[in-house]
């Protein structure tokens, strides 16, 4: 009885959804050929601010950023007088797409059954109907990557190799429309040492001896490490003129740009142990390494620095993992790692929360991270770590127009995103929230019961 | 160690009676200070006086008495302790007795924890009360208790004297557990619809209607003189049930779809009690005005949303709206790490629903108190209340606040300074203990030797047993890939 139940009130659910429709505002027959948007502070992340500015966009793309920039005659102006100009926020690891209310599974596509999946793509299905684009889109974030298998708030996450992440807009009529990059990074949950584990089923914690986790972790590493092996075996095997035979392998021709050090893996761990043997794994096979959650990296600032390893930080506004890190290590550690000279960026790690972005870099700036690199870590440096930063990340010639128009300073929690551009496109802020507050604030009182 | 240093920090503050003294003077003056009073305005550059615990005086003309110890606050903001109106923070081990359907015997008081590091992690950012509550697995859950963050003291210490005690309802899909499997080898528990959940208060309420009078006529009768009367069977599962019909306990329901929120005032009105709050409310805006014609308040997040299906209809303009249509809101964390920021979610109204600045600050100091019916003790900077104060050194409706210095009946509980002055002392003592332990280690190691030693045969060699290499990097070895 239970199942069906529920089948059915997801039904009405992903009705809903659907009626919400995609993103772009305008219907497509009246689109401007070109926007201007004239006579704000204009942030570029490319050098100094430029005080009124005018950023003109065409075919999707910024053709002219500057102070006297002649605005085109078939350009749609957007007067932002008194308001400041910036790139969107790019939040680096999500589920976004992938889940839509964490705890019906019927709706979760994040974690697949099995520790190695590498063949596995996110953009596969990323819901472009999903309540969450409009949703996140609204407080300025204009791009973001949905990584398999990934943990935060609204996710359990789980497996080893768990798939490719994909970066896509947050706009656009078909995931299609909306892609990036199908593969950004291969995503590594790193096998840790956990002898403690929350179980879900009786909520409560479970505890294992040491010695079980320890055998377990060794033997998730030497997996992973077999699994790169056979990679660059298969690698070898397939280069042309090889004699070699080969049977057609989708994982392990998936693992082959990870192992040719084309494709990164996005390596998550939050433990100073399994940072640094993350590190040592990928340095000694020459694999290219993002640092993923490190909870601890400020432990291990130097390994890091010295291997190039950026890192993607989840939540800043977290409680220490242990109880002898100080009270706020989870917010000074940004300006740790910036003064370490390692690149980083903020990232939610969630779904729900992705819209929390500008507040977890806003909080690190109040520990001690000079804002404008908190900006740098908001829309720009995920950017640069993806391989994306030719097409995202600044407000230069040649890149999309993925822009946002705020009210003020946009770490800052009472400003409000005024316009939103996603690849050129002035695009909608109206989402399931701002539609129910609208309903809602229309009800007429209730008459009293008779 | 961080809970060491906290430790380290408390003898300092309270064990030592000559510093006590120095560290908890009785007449302290916070000068220069921007205060955010809440309820009487704000005022620029200027002072509080705490005397034995308490607001004495608040006014931009105050000068500091001889002998007050001064905290200068000049380019800082002070407002009232914050006030987290469902927490779960100081519980030892479970907050939930989730076996029967009504687990009112269940008392968090019974169970709390002076040693939970979020007391001190939640004291940082500034909270000073908090409405600790039970689990939400049942539709009447067990009782709930408000705490003052009194880090250091005794569990006997952190009850907020005065406080009406609580008791935790839950609605929809927590007590109808729609996200929980039962462990292997136990039986589902009725209820698993919210038809369900309805019936168990009723019956609930209607057993404690009963109790309650065979209560009444028992002492009706013995205060009329009657003898070898035999008083009724006390029932632990009805007694704070009766409390809630005699308005001594306060109903905390956690509930998200209207149409549950609506059911409950319902059964309320049924059987003739209050809600105080409902909490986290995530549909409140959807009946907003009938719950403010109930008189009940709304405890709600922020800016949560679609965790769960009851989630999917919640906005961040939940608070706003509610408070529009008269309801008394309050934003809450239900979540140690969340506590650390009410400050920033309490923001959140002003972006989503155009809050002023000051009713903002409401939703996290005066109202919370008038939902847990403490406001003429906490909640706001007036003369007469408790001197539960933080000072930030921003606007605290700023993501760049940082709380600096919580205090609680005039005693400081949290020093920023003081947490970064201790760090390298308490790094070091964790060092030595390390050290300590390994040396400890290696003498017994060699123990073991020299008696292994003088067992064996001299001729053959004593037994050099190694360990097999190791992929744990804390072995020293920090080899990582079993493979290599």
């Amino acid at each position: 009885m239970r199942i069906p139940a529920r089948y059915l009130s997801l039904v009405a659910v992903l009705a809903c959804s659907a009626l919400l429709g995609p993103a772009i505002s305008a219907q497509s027959a009246k689109v401007p050929a070109a926007y201007a948007i004239k006579g704000g502070k204009v942030f570029t992340l490319a050098g100094a601010p430029i005080d009124n500015g005018t950023v003109v966009i065409r075919g999707g793309k910024i053709v002219a950023v500057g102070a006297n920039i002649a605005i085109p005659e078939d350009a749609q102006v957007i007067d932002a007088t008194g308001l400041e100009v910036y790139p969107g926020m790019f939040d680096a690891v999500t589920q976004i797409g992938l889940a839509e209310i964490s705890q019906v599974s019927a709706t979760l596509d994040v974690t697949e059954l099995g520790d190695y999946n590498p063949e596995l793509v996110a953009a596969t299905a990323v819901n472009p109907a999903s309540a969450y684009i409009p949703v996140t889109r609204a407080n300025g974030i204009t791009e973001v990557i949905a990584a398999p298998g990934t943990a935060g708030f609204d996710s359990q996450g789980g497996g080893v190799i768990t798939g490719q992440a994909s970066a896509f807009n947050l706009a656009g009529w078909t995931m299609d429309d909306m892609q990036l990059n199908r593969s950004v990074a291969m995503v590594v949950n790193w096998p840790s040492i956990q002898t403690r584990s929350f179980d879900f089923a009786t909520f409560s914690i479970k505890e294992k001896p040491y010695t079980d986790a320890k055998k377990e972790y060794d033997k998730s590493v030497n997996e992973l490490s077999d699994w790169i092996d056979r990679a660059r075996h298969y690698a070898q095997a397939k280069e042309k003129g090889s004699p070699a035979l080969y049977e057609r392998d989708l994982k392990l021709e998936s693992l082959v740009p990870v192992v040719e050090g084309k494709l990164p893996l996005l390596v998550i761990a939050d433990d100073q142990r399994d940072i640094r043997n993350a590190v040592e794994f990928c340095t000694k096979r020459n694999l290219k390494m993002i640092l993923g959650g490190g909870a601890e990296a400020w432990k291990e600032k130097a390994l890091l620095k010295e291997k190039g390893i950026p890192v993607i930080l989840g939540p800043t506004e977290r409680i220490p993992d242990k109880e002898d890190t100080p009270y706020d290590k989870p917010m000074t550690q940004p300006s740790e790692l910036f003064a370490a000279g390692i690149p980083f960026a903020f990232s939610s790690f969630g779904t729900s929360f992705s819209r929390r972005l500008p507040q977890y870099a806003g909080s690190s700036v109040a520990y001690g991270l000079p804002h404008d690199e908190a900006l740098k870590a908001t829309m720009l440096n995920a950017a640069k770590i993806f391989g994306l930063a030719d097409q995202i990340g600044t407000l230069e010639t040649g890149k999309l127009g993925n822009l946002i128009v705020t009210n003020g300073d946009p770490l800052e929690l009472q400003t409000q995103v005024k316009y939103l551009f996603i690849k050129g496109q002035l695009t909608s802020l109206d989402n399931r929230h701002s539609d129910f507050y609208e309903k809602y604030r229309k009800r007429p009182q209730p008459q009293p019961a008779q | 160690m961080r809970r060491t240093a906290r430790f380290a920090a408390l003898i300092v503050l309270v064990f030592t009676p000559a510093v006590a003294q120095a560290q908890n003077p009785s007449v302290i003056f916070i000068q220069n200070a921007t205060i955010f009073t809440v309820t009487k305005g704000n005022i620029e550059h200027g002072g509080i006086l705490i005397r034995d615990g308490k607001i004495a005086a608040v006014g931009a003309d105050l000068k500091a008495p001889d002998g007050a110890a001064i905290i200068d606050a000049t380019g800082q903001f002070v407002i009232p302790g914050i006030i987290d109106c469902h927490s779960h923070i100081a519980v030892d081990g479970s907050v939930n007795e989730g076996g029967p359907a009504v687990s009112s015997m269940a008392n968090i008081a019974d169970v709390l924890n002076p040693e939970d590091i979020s007391i001190y992690d939640d004291l940082a950012g500034g909270v000073t009360v908090a409405n600790v509550l039970h689990g939400s697995a049942n539709p009447i859950g067990g009782q709930t208790i408000v705490i003052k963050l009194r880090w250091g003291k005794p569990a006997s210490d952190l009850p907020f004297q005065g406080a009406l005690p609580g008791i935790k309802f839950a609605l929809g899909e927590n007590p109808k557990r729609s996200g929980f499997t039962p462990p292997p080898g136990t039986p589902e528990r009725y209820p698993a619809t919210r038809l369900g959940v309805e019936e168990v208060i009723r019956q609930a309420f209607i057993e404690a209607t009963e109790y309650k009078k065979q209560w009444d006529d028992y002492n009706t009768r013995k205060a009329a003189g009657e003898q070898g009367l035999v008083a009724p069977r006390r029932n632990e599962q009805l007694e704070p049930l009766v409390e809630v019909m005699e308005g001594k306990r306060y109903v905390h329901s956690h509930c998200y779809r209207a149409d549950e929120i609506l059911m409950l005032m319902r059964v309320a009105k049924e059987f003739n009690f209050k809600v105080r709050t409902f909490q986290h409310v995530l549909e409140g805006y959807k009946v907003a005005d009938e719950i403010a014609a109930s008189g009940a308040g709304g405890s709600t997040f922020s800016d949560w949303w679609g965790y769960k299906v009851e989630a999917y209809d919640a906005i961040p303009y939940n608070a706003a709206l509610m408070t529009e249509r008269g309801v008394v809101v309050s934003v809450n964390s239900d979540d140690a790490e969340e506590a650390r920021q009410l400050n920033q979610e309490a923001a959140k109204s002003m972006k989503y629903g155009g809050m002023s600045a000051n009713d903002a600050l409401k939703l996290i100091t005066i109202n919370p108190a008038i939902q847990l019916g403490i406001d003429k003790r906490v909640g706001s900077i007036e003369v007469g209340k408790d001197a539960d104060l933080v000072i930030y050194n921003h606007d605290p409706l700023s993501v760049y606040a940082v709380a600096q210095k919580t205090l609680i009946d005039g005693q400081l509980y949290f020093d920023r300074a003081k947490d970064i002055a201790g760090r390298a002392a308490l790094d070091k003592e964790k060092q030595d203990l390390l050290a300590k332990e390994k040396k400890a280690a290696e003498d017994q190691k060699d123990k073991d030797k020299k008696a292994d030693d003088a067992k064996a045969d001299p001729k053959k060699k004593s037994n050099q047993k190694k360990k097999p290499p190791t992929n744990d990097a804390d072995s020293g070895r920090a080899i990582a890939g079993g493979a290599l």
